[in-house]
């Protein structure tokens, strides 16, 4: 059984239990859990106070309270307090005396109880509350389970977030990625996996050991696309995560590779060489019909749908080197996006609102992730590393999550579109890269 | 032909097997399924399998290939950054294989296109494909039959030495001949 969370013994026992009753579970490879550091602080973060939750009964061992602060945490907008720093830990909002945490400077004060329902679910009851004001500013009773207990966390986050910040929170979100092993230069092995946005939980969906690589996210959240080798060329396929069926899409002479989903998840475009060289096509998911959208002699691949759908953003050396360019989304002359920007601009992803990509830029300092605004034409590189790629937007657009080299290998990083640092991400054996941050959960 | 048959019934046995996993996925676990892409011809080794029909292949061919002094030991071409020339240095190596092929006209050869890890990945896919077209055109140029020669790319995905330095990336960025 592969779905053991290191924080739910409860569950692990539940699926003890499952494993006597069913004759034949999966022989699955042990998952390898992204472990998250942070570096550095943010100074302008909001001091906020997350209270430990009280327990009423045996409500397991997922401490909720841990999970909001380290939630606010990594988004780089929040400064957490130490429950160690906490002058009391009221679970009620009349065991709360305001004038401590007012002394303390913390204007916002969370706190909440679990408790056990008799059906073996749970009651998670929390509070927000504006020190400052003496007032409750949200008030939630939501009833869950061992299983979605950190799910829930994640969402009382998101409400925090979004009452703070007035933006949604993007908390409660999975990201897709590859893991590496590789013994030898003739002998790796590839997973992709999929986890909670903070690294939890994670699952394999598929293992290989022939490269996989680019995976993209339907926009219900309920497919990935990906690129595997393991026909000994890249061919583009389909899979339910839910269910792990696959599909293999689009295969043939040359590379099949790139995809991505139109927002209206009836399409995918896609990178084919299979005329002579790389070229954009739209690959419809109803007809199974490919529409060839470039005709150029030079590279052109990474293409992406802007957020209406009515344009498609990709990376072509036309010019000479790698640059951005932009075309009609049935196809037509593409014009150039990134100019003056140096000689290597690559592989955009477009923010939720469409109005910036995050690209991979090649300068003097190596390759980093950079934003472009695409209206005012302004330009940030935000990370600092010699080889960061794969850039990706979280459905809210405050955070880009990308791969970054480490001591180690590869790590995933993530960073706020102001600059503010994130956390990062690593793996315990092998190497994590090709992040693609999924859509907000229904 | 001895080796288009193996690599035959390799995909088929694959194939077979990647059928079989994901039914049996479906009815044993419908929560949360990892699909798992059984690779035995390969045996956990990087063109294994092809390696393996090349042994066959030259068996049959009279062992020119085998031969450590010949410049058909001579298979992998490197390239400079950011180029799919091929340089003057392996313009002997590219003839020699040509001719090979020329003499062998039922030999078949894969050029593996390969980059440096540097920049993104999709775009390096694109060049490593770009190098194994050079190479396919030279030997074609050169008098091998274009159907002898198979084509692919991967990009940055397999690298030859792990290193994140110019030294690694130069043995990195390369085209493999593999028969």
């Amino acid at each position: 059984m592969k779905t053991i969370r290191k924080f739910a013994p409860l569950r692990r026992l539940l699926l003890a239990a499952l494993a006597l009753m069913v004759a034949a579970p999966l022989a699955l490879a042990q998952e390898a859990e992204l472990k998250f550091t942070i570096k550095g602080g943010n100074k302008s973060a909001l001091p906020i106070a997350v209270v430990p939750f009280a327990s009423v009964g045996d409500t397991g061992n997922t401490d909720i309270a841990a999970v909001i602060r380290s939630d606010l945490e990594r988004s780089g907008q929040f400064n957490p307090m130490q429950p160690g720093d906490m002058p009391s830990q009221p679970s009620s909002f009349t065991a709360v005396n305001f004038k401590d945490w007012r002394v303390l400077g913390q204007e916002n004060l969370v706190l909440g109880k679990v408790m056990a329902s008799g059906d073996g679910g749970y009651v998670v009851e929390f509070r927000f509350i504006d020190v400052f004001n003496g007032n409750q500013l949200l008030g939630f009773r939501i009833p869950t389970s061992a299983d979605n207990m950190r799910l829930t966390a994640h969402h009382i986050s998101d409400l925090i977030y979004e009452t703070l910040l007035h933006r949604k929170g993007a908390f409660a979100t999975r990201i897709a990625y590859v893991t590496v092993e590789r013994a030898s230069a003739k002998d790796s092995l590839y997973r992709l996996q999929v986890a909670d946005a903070d690294g939890y939980d994670p699952h394999t969906i598929l293992e290989s050991k022939q490269p996989l690589m680019s995976p993209s996210w339907s926009p219900d959240g309920a497919h990935l696309a990906y690129v595997s080798f393991e026909d000994r060329n890249s061919a583009i396929y389909l899979q339910d995560i839910r269910t792990g069926k696959r599909e293999k899409l689009v295969y043939g002479p040359g590379i099949n590779s790139a995809p991505s989903f139109s927002p209206d998840g009836q399409r995918l475009v896609v990178t084919l060489s299979r005329d002579g060289n790389p070229e954009i096509y739209t690959y419809s998911l109803a007809s199974r019909q490919l529409t060839r959208l470039t005709y150029h002699a030079s590279i052109d691949t990474e293409a992406i749908y802007s957020p209406d759908g009515r344009q498609i953003y990709f990376t072509s050396d036309r010019g000479g080197g790698p640059q951005i360019y932009r075309m009609s989304s049935d196809g037509g002359t593409p014009q150039r996006v990134t100019f003056n920007m140096g000689n290597y601009n690559s592989r955009a992803r477009i923010s939720p609102d469409g109005k910036k990509i995050a690209i991979v830029h090649g300068g003097k300092g190596g390759y980093r992730i950079g934003v472009l605004d695409l209206a005012s034409n302004s330009f940030d590189v935000l990370s600092d590393s010699a080889l960061d790629e794969s850039p990706s937007f979280a459905p809210n657009g405050d955070m880009i999550i990308y791969a970054t080299m480490a001591g180690r290998g590869t790590e995933l990083a993530a960073i706020s579109v102001d600059g503010r640092q994130g956390p990062r991400m690593a793996v315990q054996r092998g190497q994590v890269r090709e992040p693609a941050w999924g859509p907000f959960r229904n | 032909m001895k080796g288009r048959i193996l690599k035959l019934l390799l995909v088929i046995t694959a194939s077979l097997m990647l059928a079989a996993c994901s039914s049996h996925k479906t009815k044993s676990d419908s929560a949360q399924n990892g699909a798992r892409v059984e690779d035995r011809g390969a045996a956990g080794a990087n063109g294994a399998a092809s390696q393996g029909l090349a042994d066959d292949g030259s068996a049959g061919a009279g062992g020119a290939l085998n031969d450590p002094n010949s410049p058909l030991a001579v298979r992998v071409i490197y390239f400079d950054y950011d180029s799919a020339n091929i340089r003057a240095d392996f313009n002997d190596t590219v003839a020699a294989h040509a001719a090979y092929l020329a003499a062998n006209p039922n030999t078949v050869v894969t050029v593996e296109g390969h980059a440096d890890e540097r920049g993104s990945r999709e775009y390096n896919l694109a060049l490593g494909e770009r190098r194994s077209l050079a190479v396919r055109k030279q030997l074609v140029l050169l008098g091998a039959s274009a159907g002898q020669i198979k084509t692919v790319s991967y990009g940055e995905e397999r690298p030859a030495v792990d290193g994140h330095d110019e030294g690694s990336y130069e043995k990195n960025r390369r085209a493999e001949l593999v028969y």
